[in-house]
């Protein structure tokens, strides 16, 4: 069946979606069909806000509202100037504050080296990473990347260019996930996991 | 054809790509089909059972099942991650180069690559433990190109065929091989080779791997044959690499 192509349209939209196949786009667009007419506006608008409404944060490069100047973590005087924590997503800074427990800035990479791939260090938000730094004040950096191939070749590489810098460079503690069952485990993650054994208390 | 729903192999992982949701589309090296892409559901959970075998520059064994499309691991177990590789940012990068190189000159399922498997996994290996794994990455250059039918010329002028004599010499790399003085006077598309370049490039094409370390180049002649080497296999591909931009920032 051939539909009409507004409707065509839609459904063809929504399956460029990452994770979305041609039955969930289907699905997705004869609900909103369906449904009343306020639906699919407040989804129009919100998706005209997104690209509209959003900026980079000059400093971190996390996501921020748009005429900001910085975003809300760094004009923050709660949170601790002398420590930056990196992560490649702006979506790894959700999960750490969903946590609650750090207390720093953050710094986004937007990616990990990929020598493969060729994404190299300028490729990333390094080089602003390294000029924050530079200015003084910075006690700490704690490399929160993945711990994938690609994670760890880019802590190192930012180890490697924060050691001049005389801060202590960290690196998030790896071990087994939780609920995650030994016999499974990788070589890397045991070996990792036995590293960075802590005293119980 | 009657082929198996699912089989088993022993292979290399080359690259992954995020594939919908929570899945990996992986390429991997495999023993006796050489290059072959397959699917990894749900490899980017944090508690997938899989996701950490399943990390480029690791040797796995692996159970897969034909899917529609792709076939799918079912099981997956390390038989070797390198782990030095991890953490030593000159040695990740020559294992990206090694792994560069057999992706981008091999076709899928190639078939017969038993010899090739083995010299991918012995040059991972000597990268991983040895203090400089410059040579064993030049060793593997030279041993690929043989495989791959590549071979270069050094004995004889490849146009002529006369001895090449201990002097400075050019090298085509549309022939594949040295072009002595007479022949190359003047020619268009040939590099200029020096003695002590050609020596070397001549001791790892004709010697053991054992023989080949004993090799001790200086930093100058280093650079002068990893030029080369690089510039006779972007020739061949007829497009840049990208790993040796890599190295060239992780060295300095
Ligand atoms: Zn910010
Ligand atoms: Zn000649």
């Amino acid at each position: 069946m051939l539909l009409p192509q507004p409707l065509q349209n839609l459904v063809l939209a929504f399956e460029r979606l990452p994770g979305i196949g041609p039955k969930s786009a289907s699905r997705l667009a004869f609900f909103l069909l369906r449904a009343p007419e306020d639906v699919s506006r407040q989804l129009a608008d919100a998706l005209i806000a997104l690209k509209q409404n959003t900026a980079f944060c000059p400093e971190c490069f996390n996501i921020m509202q748009a005429g900001r100047e910085r975003c809300e973590i760094c004009e923050s005087r709660a949170r601790d100037e002398r420590v930056i924590c990196v992560v490649e997503e702006p979506l790894d800074v959700l999960a750490l504050e969903r946590v609650g427990a750090y207390k720093g800035k953050y710094h986004v990479l937007h990616g990990v080296l990929s020598p493969i791939e060729g994404i190299g260090p300028d490729d990333l938000k390094i080089k602003p990473l390294l000029e924050r730094v530079a200015r003084g004040g910075v006690t700490e950096v704690i490399l929160a990347t993945n711990p994938s191939m690609e994670g760890d070749a880019t802590a190192l590489y930012l180890r490697q260019q924060l050691l001049p810098f005389g801060v202590q460079v960290t690196r998030l503690a790896r071990g087994l996930p939780v609920g995650g069952d030994l016999e499974y485990a990788d070589q890397n993650t045991l070996l990792r996991a036995l590293s960075g054994r802590q005293e119980m208390t | 054809m009657n082929q198996p729903r699912s089989f088993r192999t022993e292979a290399v992982v080359i690259r992954h790509a995020d594939w919908g949701e929570a899945d990996r589309i992986l390429t991997l090296f495999t023993r006796e089909q050489g290059k072959l892409r397959v699917l990894a559901k749900g490899a980017r959970k944090v508690l997938s059972r899989k996701a950490g075998h399943l990390e480029p520059f690791t040797r796995v064994t692996l159970q897969l099942a034909r899917g529609r499309d792709l076939p799918i691991v079912t099981q997956v177990e390390t038989l070797d991650a390198y782990l030095p590789l991890r953490d030593d940012l000159l040695k990740v990068g020559y294992a990206a180069y090694v792994l560069e190189l057999i992706d981008r000159l091999t076709y899928d399922e190639e078939g017969n690559t038993f010899s090739l498997f083995r010299l991918l996994t012995e040059t991972l290996e000597r990268i991983a433990s040895e203090a400089d794994g410059w040579l064993a990455v030049r060793y593997y250059e030279m041993r690929l190109l043989d495989f791959l039918g590549f071979r270069p010329k050094l004995f004889e002028c490849a146009n002529c065929g006369r001895p090449v004599e201990p002097r400075d010499q050019y090298f085509s790399p549309g022939v594949g091989g040295v072009i002595c003085p007479q022949c190359g006077m003047g020619l268009p598309g040939l590099w200029n080779v020096d003695v002590e370049t050609l020596k070397y490039l001549r001791h790892f094409q004709r010697s053991s791997y054992a023989e080949a370390v004993r090799a001790r180049p200086n930093a100058e002649a280093r650079k002068k044959i990893e030029a080369l080497m690089q510039a006779y296999f972007t020739y061949l591909l007829e497009r840049e690499l990208n790993t040796p931009g890599f190295l060239k920032r992780v060295r300095t």
